[in-house]
């Protein structure tokens, strides 16, 4: 056990952060705020600009673009950004988990079609996972894929699709074998969102705007070179994608949690509670000490796990307490934060009288989706008593 | 970046994990907590030749010179096993408030017997106003004399010498000077004893600087962090596996999820206490800056998990969770008694405050 950074690591940190300094964008200030349909064009160039510098996927192999990292240098990334103020990158789910899934799985012609222009922004990627009928219950996706010659021909709805509304390219799971059992008949496709009858809607959630879409499929017709994978073993493909998305997410939510208590801890100096700040109300401490001390196990949680995949080289079932932990300790922070607040904290941005321009009634609303998304507590909960504890399946 | 066990640390877990099984099994805890110290003279001596009374203490004295974290480890290993007696009184306790305190002189007159085996010790901290803030202690020295009562010590009947937190220093008392009376108080936990122990004029001996006694603490604290975390692992492990043995309504009741989601919730549990346990361990031994906040996260964090662990745990075993026959109300027992001791998470949330919010403390980044 040794927390220090290894000569490597030091260097690696070092060599990120001279870049940062010079090439973070100074006016991302003026850009953060707006809706991201106007800022997506900064966050690509950015992107881009990372991309050049070597720095937009640091974890993937070096042949493909990356830079080998471990994921010990990968949380070093991730935190560097965010003391750099540094904005995201626009393909986040390319880059985070489409882009590993098909190195891992790819064709060397799939590879060199595509992850390159995953790196650059210039494709942007969405996830075609979930659909009204198959959200917990992925397996049972009903979106179809009949083969007509060398192609598939795709007809269905996908719902819950972050970036769905840029989107160039989906990693889309669909049925091609109805008979076969419900995980056995699965097939994961790359397919060009221009295509004819490839249609997207937004769908707007409960904080009011628009993250997600809804996608449909008319006839939609994908090449058979566009299989990830093999035939019917699309089921193991995006357990893949999936594992990502439990398991590494949660470092960078951390640097945003930490920055959310910090701030908290800022406002209760001030913020009157029963007279006297919040700071000095003895059940507030209480709350906001119980808060800090989270944040910091997450961030260890997340350090032990990446220490055991190192191990492995894939994220396991074992990201589900990563999962669970991040998205019910974010609802019990902006618990607190309301609380903190009193009637202030239910003000929308836009209000005169709102605190930090409406980001706690935003975020307490938002971190309603936290426990559902990237698969439900229960789901995860599933996932940890059958494989990581050995307990008989509960479905 | 490693935040993995090495290879010698997971050796060191694993032949403690082997030696408690072997010559502490729960047949052998059982017999112990029926007698009046739980102390077992043949156990301590294997203990001792196994390096374990010396684990963390300089070679000069007669230790094995180890680090915080192969402490952390033993100490998981002997809470996983329900480990009576006075090894986390000795060496934990006493020996690492000694080795934060004293001149060397007395490490080497105090500690070298430790390492030995020859001598057991504790602690006495706590007073009447049941504070874990050592400066709220009442009990004072005049002319090298010690007048009072300390409760809640854990195993003073077996220790040779008491280490004394009072009124400005830390004092060491040979058990057997005049004056002392020492008598069990009857504790939830079956397997450490506890004494109230009242000092009439007793000779004491002032412990080098009572500045280090804050750091000393959080040791203490960590490695009671890291017993109450293999006690938590120790119920996990019986649970799960009764809930895939145990059967109603024809199937394992480990397949429902009103069941299995709680095993879940004992393992996120566990598992968080373990990683702050660890940290809280590096810490200290790094010296790092929030090395304190550590400790305290992990004792906040752990006084509560080990609690919610048990509960899930006995509920999980249905009917016969709630017998005398199972083993989870002793691990229970155990966990309610280290959940106050050295502060329950209460108190070590009113510490994080004053630490993060009062003092801006900030919590070291790893670069």
């Amino acid at each position: 056990m040794d927390l220090n950074l290894t000569a490597e690591e030091r260097q690696f940190c070092d060599d990120l952060r001279a870049w940062l300094e010079v090439n973070v964008p100074k006016d991302w200030g003026e850009w953060r705020e707006k809706p991201i349909e106007v800022s997506f064009p900064y966050l690509r160039a950015w992107q881009r600009k990372l991309h050049e510098g070597g720095w937009a996927a640091v974890s993937w192999p070096k042949q493909y673009g990356g830079r080998g990292a471990s994921l010990m240098q990968e949380a070093v990334f991730w935190e560097e950004m965010a003391r750099a103020e540094a904005p995201p990158m626009a393909n986040a789910l390319g880059l985070g988990l489409i882009g590993p899934t098909i190195i891992a799985y790819g064709t060397e012609e799939q590879k060199k079609r595509f992850v390159a222009k995953i790196l650059s922004a210039e494709e942007i990627w969405c996830q075609g996972f979930s659909e009204p009928n198959a959200g917990s219950d992925l397996a049972s996706l009903q979106t179809e894929a009949r083969l007509d010659g060398d192609e598939y021909v795709v007809n269905g709805q996908k719902v819950w699709t972050s970036y769905g509304w840029v989107g160039d390219w989906c990693e889309l799971v669909v049925r091609t074998d109805a008979n076969a059992p419900k995980h056995k008949g699965l097939t994961v496709l790359l397919v060009d969102m221009k295509s004819p009858g490839f249609e997207v809607r937004p769908l707007r959630q409960m904080t009011g705007e628009s993250e997600f879409n809804e996608l449909f499929f008319r006839d939609v017709r994908v090449p058979v070179k566009n299989v990830l994978g093999s035939v019917n073993d699309g089921w193991n493909v995006a357990v893949s994608t999936l594992m990502y998305e439990r398991g590494s997410f949660g470092a960078r939510l951390h640097l945003l949690f930490k920055r959310n208590i910090n701030r908290l801890i800022e406002l209760s100096r001030t913020f009157q509670r029963n007279g006297h700040p919040a700071a000095q109300d003895p059940v507030m401490r209480q709350k906001l000490a119980q808060c800090y001390a989270e944040i910091e196990i997450m961030r260890l949680n997340q350090l032990r796990a990446f220490s055991r995949i190192t191990g492995t080289g894939v994220p396991g079932p074992e990201g589900s307490i990563q999962k669970i932990f991040w998205s019910e300790l974010n609802q019990r922070v902006q618990q607190v934060a309301q609380e903190l607040l009193g009637p202030y904290g239910q003000l929308l941005s836009g209000d005169s009288h709102a605190i930090d321009k409406g980001i706690w009634s935003y975020g307490y609303l938002r971190s309603r989706g936290n426990t559902i998304e990237a698969g439900t507590s229960e789901v995860q909960r599933n996932i940890i008593g059958h494989f990581v504890l050995g307990l008989p399946r509960s479905y | 970046m490693q935040f993995g066990l090495s290879e010698s640390q997971q050796m060191l877990k694993d032949n403690a994990r082997k030696f408690f099984a072997g010559e502490c099994p729960m047949n052998e805890v059982r017999r112990l907590m029926e007698t009046d110290t739980t102390y077992d003279a043949a156990l301590w001596a294997k203990m001792t030749e196994q390096g374990y009374t010396g684990i963390i203490f300089p070679e000069e004295y007669g230790g094995v010179g180890l680090g915080k974290v192969e402490l952390i480890l033993l100490m998981e290993e002997a809470g996983r096993a329900l480990l009576p007696g006075p090894f986390f009184s000795t060496v934990a306790l006493a020996g690492a408030v000694i080795d934060s305190v004293a001149v060397p002189e007395q490490k080497k007159k105090y500690l070298a017997p430790i390492c030995s085996g020859e001598a057991r010790s504790t602690v006495a901290f706590l007073e009447a106003s049941a504070s874990w803030d050592p400066t709220d202690a009442r009990i004072a020295v005049a002319n090298g004399r010690l007048t009072g009562e300390k409760v809640f010590v854990p195993d003073a009947a077996v220790a040779n010498f008491m280490i004394v937190v009072a009124r400005g220093g830390v004092f060491a008392v040979d058990a057997r000077a005049p004056g002392i009376s020492i008598k069990p108080m009857a504790g939830m936990d079956l397997t450490r004893k506890l004494y109230s122990v009242r000092f009439n004029n007793t000779t004491a001996e002032r412990l080098g600087n009572a500045a280090g006694l804050a750091r000393g603490l959080d040791v203490v604290t960590a490695a009671l962090v890291a017993e109450m975390v293999g006690g938590m692992q120790r119920t996990l492990d019986m649970t799960v596996e009764y809930a895939k043995m145990r059967k109603q309504f024809g199937k394992p009741i480990g397949s429902f999820q009103a069941v299995q989601h709680q095993c879940a919730d004992m393992y996120l549990e566990t598992e968080s206490a373990r990683s702050a346990a660890y940290y809280a361990a590096w810490a200290l031994e790094e010296n790092a800056p929030d090395a304190a906040v550590a400790v305290s996260t992990a004792k906040m964090y752990a006084s509560d998990a080990c609690r919610a662990v048990g509960n899930r745990g006995i509920q999980i075993h249905g009917g016969m969770g709630f017998t005398w026959e199972s083993d989870l109300h002793l691990y229970y027992r155990r966990a309610k008694a280290s959940e106050t001791m050295f502060g329950d998470a209460t108190f070590h949330r009113e510490r994080i405050a004053r630490l993060v919010i009062d003092l801006g403390t900030v919590s070291a980044k790893s670069a």
